[in-house]
């Protein structure tokens, strides 16, 4: 019997060992399982929706901390055939995709950096988690997120301040389990463990699907930008953009020191001009 | 199950999800297996990441083709076209596997002179009684009638042996032929070919794997055998990695034919009873039905024990069998609703089940549903069959009112998967145990707390009754103890189901449950296997095929949960006997050696004597492989040594079917009963015998009717649980596809003018639904030979109850049953597809009126194929399995 690595009892809280998931879009079947499991464990409301197609969740947000999304392309999926590959007008390639998004939890988190509350924190095993009772609902780690993660709720839950994101379910992590997501996925297109892993089995798993034709692989791991590296990786096929992630995700705090300086030269050139206009 | 049961012997899949793994091929076909199947799907992707080929042939681009190296859209309903092009490639290259095929099949039996086969009767097989509308199948049996003594020619050459009668009977089934019917292209068609062939013999292995895409058909039971014959050509059957893997519609389903829910068939697969003029005995039945040679002359030991574990009765009243029901014509699904349309019967309890939604054709069903004097639902949630009176299109168009409907409702709560204990029967024939999680709300309830509850009323009513007619009830031995809530310790059930010896004192060791609520001792000890049972009486079992579950050691194996070895060995338990994989000793060469190092699973160990390997050999145990039975040989001993297919007369796989079907010996392409093309093959449009239930609330399409030009075909979501009474009530399941769609390909869209999310509706002469457009290209037109086929699939699941809604897919399907098993036929249908929605508040023809005249007529035309009357109950053959109900 083959028994997937998500079932697996651990002690990565009490090492204090880094740890990540890595969501493997080559293994995805698109059966929204880890959506559900996340909603379940960590008792989120469900919300209304109305058609879209097969992603109607939309994006990730308060109520959402795993989405599936559905890419359908024009473009070849290394050598598989997906039906009769011309048409009327000569080569009709197609392929389709899935890929279940999460929060990054980012080496340098914007959203943590922006909470003035301090009800956003980061845990030994490196996950950023929120603390409901601390956050005062402000919104401002909302417009911290590179990756629009991060969201609050209309009305927020009893007890609770109203910004929600993934939490890693540290909670699970803490009593040894895999988080809810990764345990219900499964084709272990999710895998969770130790960060190192995590990379290594990305970087190896990227040239055995190269080796077999799928050439536009992409370790989605940004590193050398103000986020300072993340903790959910994800293997894509396709550039990030086609995922909606940004190849460069940057802290919004750079812009804004950028912005502060702008705001203070152009401040000091307005006291120039004004002294100048009273000389004149 | 006959597809499988008439080509190998038993009604259940041969392999195991786990064995997938071991797969060099994988063939997924009417199914999508990663969104019905996602956790078995694991098996498949992780063969794939071993190198395996995986193959999808399917009319819609699904998440299961995402994952697939091959994707193959086919026109929905012709995938005996394209299974006959592959058996006609594998014949006439050669690539069958020769001495697989000719020791353990029956390709080298020889055939009767007065079988002729469609490609001589222009579509029919030998023996068609047109009056009746039925098959005299005796011209389809093997030279000299002895099914169990076959003549044969091992060279293969013989003009009636069974292998040069399927090459003449395929030969029409050429790449060009295929790809007219199918619209599968040449190219295409020969690389399924390849990947089939390159991955079959004596050092690979191919799987196949289908679902409820090939069963709902009017010829799911041929389409089924179509993948059988082409296995059994390719060596593939009773071998690792290879085999039929039947993917089950829902939890279950397995275990409910083989405990059946079904009208014709006795547990463990044996034949009910019909009513004859003459009386019956079980003497009679079991000489009827009990085959001289082969596992089944075994039948009176099955018999005589079920009969034991039911009833307290005497051999004298032949130990109940003459208390048994006898089934007196067609009692299926569709012929009871149909009566229940016609206010011929008076009431129905519903358990796990919703027909309002998942019937066929539900615009009867729930009108049928309005004729009952009392109804009975019991389910999680008020479901449409408990809501049918206020809730239904019927009503909210005003064709009915619920005043006029008499029927009295009784919705009772029942339990939650993990609020009781019992067992699941799962795909593979899987029995696994659950326990309770966690104790039922309020006054939610068991099945089994239901059915025991009733039953204790009934026999208490029957008790004080001199009735004839409660007979029955009365020697029902009902002995199940019970916990104080009234709960029957299922376990105690489970007992009963393996088999135990009837007396108490003189059986004593190993007993189990033996108690009864009495506080009596009940019985004797377990039996070890199905082996132990004896026709005398002395032993009873509620399915023999489910013993050894819980034998004299007391341990419920299906509540192991300790798998070792490649199969899983320790985790459930797998009727029979705890095999994983069924007719494994084909795994091994005729003299006994493995086929080959990499494909090694059980094989004969001549120092010891017997058969031993890495699964339960399915094969008696100390037969050599080099027996050869004397000629007065019966029962298991007239089984040779390299004959694996020991359910059979003669041990071998049955390329052709000699018995056990109503609808021919070979799979033939037959359209499907509405369908936007003519038989190419055939002059015969459809499959003769089918199920046709003449009616004009149930009207069917001629082929010729110019206002349904698409090919409507229906599927599941991953995201959905059938008829929707587990997933649509649920906020996190409904969130995830919250309205009714169908799918269809940027062309068609672009003649409609439609784009995704626009409103839409599809209509078949029994009605319209309407629905939003997901305009994608993951559908395909199809090239007919020039004719361009459009292609809509439509989910089934929505209803008019819960917090997501939507109309009624199955409301536009027609009763029809397969000749076999009266499956229905929901995959291939004709519909139109019209932009717009449909009027509120008026009759459904007016409002199908208003959108498109004309389109709520009802057809000019019969159908050519439609019989004029009604059709008659027909005779059902010995052994008589069925198929899946699905009916959800």
């Amino acid at each position: 019997m083959s028994t997937s690595t998500n079932q697996a009892r651990h002690d990565h809280v009490a090492r204090g060992t880094t740890v990540g998931f890595l969501t493997d879009v080559s293994l995805c079947i698109g059966c929204k399982a880890c959506e559900v499991a996340c909603k379940e464990w960590n008792q989120v409301p469900a919300e209304p929706a109305c058609f879209r197609g097969y992603d109607n969740t939309a994006a990730l947000g308060a109520a959402t901390w795993r989405h599936v999304q559905f890419l359908e392309r024009d473009e070849r999926l290394g050598a598989q055939v997906a039906g009769p590959m011309t048409g009327a007008d000569g080569e009709a390639p197609f392929s389709w995709l899935f890929h279940s998004d999460v929060c990054r939890h980012c080496e340098v988190a914007g959203c943590l950096e922006y909470c003035p509350t301090g009800a956003i924190v980061r845990v030994e095993t490196g996950a950023v988690v929120v603390q409901d009772d601390v956050c005062n609902g402000c919104g401002y780690c909302v417009v911290g997120c590179p990756f629009g993660v991060i969201d609050r709720r209309e009305d927020p839950l009893p007890g609770a301040g109203g910004a929600y994101k993934c939490t890693f379910c540290y909670d699970r992590q803490k009593d040894g389990l895999t988080p809810a997501c990764a345990k219900a996925c499964p084709t272990e297109s999710i895998r969770f463990g130790p960060l190192d892993d995590l990379r290594a089995r990305a970087a190896e798993r990227a040239e055995v699907l190269r080796a077999r034709g799928v050439d536009e692989v992409t370790v989605y791991d940004p590193q050398g930008t103000s986020v300072g590296g993340v903790h959910a990786v994800s293997l894509l096929v396709g550039p990030p953009e086609d995922y909606g992630l940004p190849a460069r995700p940057e802290v919004p705090l750079v812009h804004q020191r950028a912005s502060w300086t702008t705001a203070a030269l152009a401040g000091a050139a307005a006291v120039v001009v004004t002294l100048g206009a009273f000389r004149l | 199950m006959p597809g499988l049961g008439a080509s190998f012997g038993r009604g259940g899949a041969t392999t195991a999800q786990q064995d997938l793994r071991d797969a060099d091929c994988i063939v997924i076909v009417g199914s999508s297996m990663a969104e019905a199947h996602p956790v078995a799907f694991r098996f498949v992707v992780a063969a794939r990441e071993r190198g395996a080929r995986v193959i999808h042939i399917d009319p819609r681009f699904s998440r299961t083709s995402a994952l697939s190296d091959l994707w193959v859209p086919i026109r929905a309903g012709s995938d005996i076209a394209l299974f006959g092009g592959l058996i006609r490639h594998v014949l006439e290259t050669g690539r069958f596997f020769r001495e697989y095929v000719a020791h353990f099949t029956n390709a080298s039996c020889i055939l009767k002179e007065d079988y002729r086969g469609p490609d001589e009767l222009d579509g029919f097989f030998s023996g068609w009684q047109a009056d009746e509308g039925r098959y005299d199948p005796a011209s389809w049996r093997y030279e000299g009638d002895d099914l169990g003594r076959p003549r044969r020619d091992p060279s293969l050459e013989h003009p009636r042996c069974v292998l040069q009668v399927l090459r003449r009977h395929y030969a029409r089934y050429t790449p060009e032929m295929v790809a007219a019917v199918t619209g599968v292209p040449e190219d295409l068609f020969h690389q399924v070919a390849d990947a089939l062939t390159d991955s079959s013999g004596p050092e690979r292995t191919t799987a196949l794997c289908y679902s409820v895409g090939w069963t709902q058909h009017t010829k799911g039971v041929q389409l089924i055998r179509s993948a059988a014959v082409l296995q059994l050509l390719l060596g593939n059957v009773g071998r690792p990695g290879g085999g039929v893997l039947a993917l089950r519609g829902h939890a279950s389903i397995q275990g409910s034919t083989d405990v059946p829910t079904l009208f014709d068939i006795l547990p463990g697969y044996m034949p009910m009873p019909r009513a004859r003029a003459e009386g019956d005995s079980l003497e009679e039945h079991v000489g009827r039905h009990r085959k001289r040679t082969g596992h089944w002359s075994n039948l009176d030991a099955y018999m005589t024990s079920l009969l034991r574990a039911w009833y307290r009765a005497g051999p004298e009243a032949g130990w109940g069998f003459d208390l048994l029901p006898r089934v007196t014509r067609d009692h299926s699904h569709f012929s009871y609703f149909v009566d229940m349309a016609d206010g011929r019967v008076e009431g129905l309890f519903v358990l796990g089940q919703n027909p309002a939604v998942g019937g066929q054709n539900a615009r009867l069903e729930r009108r049928a549903l309005g004729r009952l004097r009392w109804l009975v639902v019991r389910d999680l949630v008020e479901s449409e069959t408990a809501a049918f009176w206020h809730g239904s299109p019927e009503v909210t168009r005003g064709e009915l009112r619920p005043e006029d409907i008499g029927t009295e409702v009784f919705l009772l709560p029942a339990a939650g998967h993990a609020e009781k204990s019992g067992t699941f029967t799962n795909t593979q024939r899987l029995l696994q145990w659950r326990r309770t999680a966690v104790e039922p709300p309020g006054d939610c309830r068991s099945e089994a707390w239901f059915i025991h509850q009733l039953a204790l009323r009934l026999k208490a009513r029957a008790a004080r009754s001199d009735d004839p007619r409660d007979a029955a009830l009365q020697a029902l031995d009902w002995w199940y103890p019970a916990d104080e809530q009234g709960e029957p310790e299922v376990e105690a059930v489970l007992a009963e189901i393996n088999g135990w010896f009837v007396d108490p004192a003189a059986r004593p060791d190993g007993a189990s449950h033996a108690t009864a609520r009495d506080g009596r001792p009940h019985h004797g000890g377990q039996v070890r296997s199905y082996e132990e049972l004896e026709a005398d009486g002395s032993t009873a079992s509620g399915c023999w095929i489910y013993s050894g579950v819980l034998g004299p050691d007391g341990v419920n194996r299906a509540d192991r949960r300790e798998p070792e070895g490649r199969l899983g060995h320790g985790w459930g338990f797998a009727w029979p006997g705890d095999r994983r994989i069924l007719y494994n000793r084909a795994s091994a060469r005729p003299d006994g050696r493995p086929w080959s190092e990499r494909k090694k699973l059980v094989w004969w160990d001549a120092g010891a004597g017997r058969w031993t390997g890495d699964d339960v050999p399915d094969f008696p145990e100390d037969k050599r492989p080099d027996h050869v039975p004397g000629p007065d040989a019966d029962g298991m001993e007239a089984i040779r040594g390299d004959a694996p297919f020991v359910m059979h007369d003669d041990g071998l796989g049955w390329l052709f079917a000699p018995s056990g079907l109503d609808d021919g010996p070979l799979p033939t392409h037959y359209e499907p009963v509405e369908s936007p093309v003519r038989n190419r093959l055939y002059a015969r449009e459809t499959n003769p015998g089918i199920s046709w239930f003449p009616r004009p609330d149930n009207p069917v399409a001629p082929p010729d009717d110019p206002r349904y030009p698409c090919v409507l075909t229906t599927y599941r979501l991953t995201e959905h649980h059938t008829a929707g009474g587990m997933s649509r009530f649920l906020g996190h399941l409904s969130e995830l596809q919250p309205e009714l769609f169908c799918e269809l390909s940027p062309e068609l869209a672009g003649e409609l003018g439609v784009t995704t999310g626009a409103w839409v509706v599809l209509a078949t002469p029994r009605g319209g639904v309407e629905c939003k457009a997901l305009v994608t290209r993951r559908m395909r037109p199809l090239q007919l030979d020039g004719q361009v086929v459009h292609q809509v699939a439509l989910p089934f699941h929505w209803g008019f109850a819960g917090p997501v809604r939507g109309d009624v897919a199955n409301d536009l399907v027609p009763l029809l049953g397969d000749p076999n098993v009266t499956i229905h036929e929901a995959k291939a249908l004709r519909c139109a597809v019209v932009p717009g929605r449909l009027r509120e508040g008026v009759p459904m023809a007016e409002a199908l009126e208003a959108l498109r005249p004309g389109l709520g007529a009802p057809p000019a035309r019969l159908h050519p194929d439609r019989p004029a009357r009604e059709s008659e109950a027909r005779e059902q053959h010995p052994g008589g399995q069925s198929e899946e109900g699905q009916v959800e």
